[in-house]
């Protein structure tokens, strides 16, 4: 039953992507173009999201179980630092580098563009490259 | 600034929107998770026993999404990627957001969608920085360099 749930909504979320635009990245950078010829669109995806989202969450504050019994996983962290900054920096600037976030980028990949699959392939080689670096105290010495 | 009228497209963003945040709702109600794409990829590097199932079956689901839409969309009505950037230019914007995502501890769905909608002020200053360096990024690319 979890299994095909979380499939289930993977596939939704994958059909948001692509219906809302999100995974077309001229359509991307033409949104983060503000200071060009701005495509206002996205903000639509991300209104329309919050909208449901902003419910959802306000029930799930209230619940402590899932519908299917399990535990809600909701974020405990609060803390504003230095490292939510950068990453979300560094994030926004690959962001606006190619026009692909991370779910546009696989979902992309899955419809056979070349380009998208290389930047998946990338976008995981970052992401170890965070894990090893984390792993390794790296981080600590360098004070980041 | 002027408006782009030709590209603007406000009922299907809006429509597609509103999905995310249903299959946002029915993440964290129904399976108890945060729907963030970057948090749920990079919780399978490396996989741990356990807690690789509702992953991978997330991001199958997301893999399958091309597919359904060809079967589900108007003749006509699906748009292929235009991908502009060269391969040089992609390499680097992946491995910027792999690293970017992961120290920040999230990206446009995990700290966009889902974190504005609980009212979480850490995913706002996130998303503000993500959205910021973003437009900062297509400034210089388009009209400085």
């Amino acid at each position: 039953m979890h299994r095909i749930t979380e499939f289930f909504v993977g596939l939704l979320f994958g059909l948001g992507l692509l219906l809302s635009g999100m995974t077309d990245p001229a359509k991307v950078l033409g949104f983060l173009d503000l200071f060009g010829t701005w495509d206002p669109s996205l903000a639509f995806v991300m209104g329309g999201a919050i909208a449901v989202g902003f419910f959802a969450f306000a029930l799930a504050r209230k619940r402590t179980q899932s519908f299917l019994g399990g535990a809600l996983h909701l974020p405990k962290s609060t803390e504003i630092d230095k490292r939510l900054v950068i990453g979300g920096l560094t994030f926004g600037a690959g962001w606006g580098l190619a026009g692909f976030c991370p779910g546009p980028g696989i979902v992309s990949m899955a419809s056979g563009e070349v380009k998208a699959a290389v930047f998946v392939a990338a976008m995981v080689v970052g992401m170890v490259i965070f894990e090893v670096a984390e792993r390794s105290g790296w981080r600590q010495r360098m004070g980041v | 600034m002027t408006i782009d009228w030709a590209n603007f497209t406000p009922w299907a963003s809006l429509s597609g929107g509103i999905l995310l945040g249903v299959a946002s709702a029915f993440f964290i109600l129904v399976n108890g998770r945060v729907l963030g794409i970057s948090g749920i990829l990079g919780g399978l590097l490396p996989p741990k026993l356990g807690d690789a199932g509702w992953r991978v079956a997330f991001l199958l689901g997301m893999l399958a999404a091309p597919l359904v839409y060809g079967l589900l969309a108007p003749e006509g009505f699906v748009q292929a990627p235009r991908i502009d950037a060269g391969f040089a230019t992609i390499v680097a914007a992946g491995l910027l957001v792999g690293l970017g995502t992961r120290y920040g501890s999230g990206c446009t769905s995990g700290h966009g969608v889902c974190g504005l909608s609980r009212l979480s002020p850490r995913s706002l200053v996130a998303t503000l920085a993500f959205m910021g360096a973003g437009f900062a990024m297509v400034f210089v690319v388009r009209h400085v360099l």
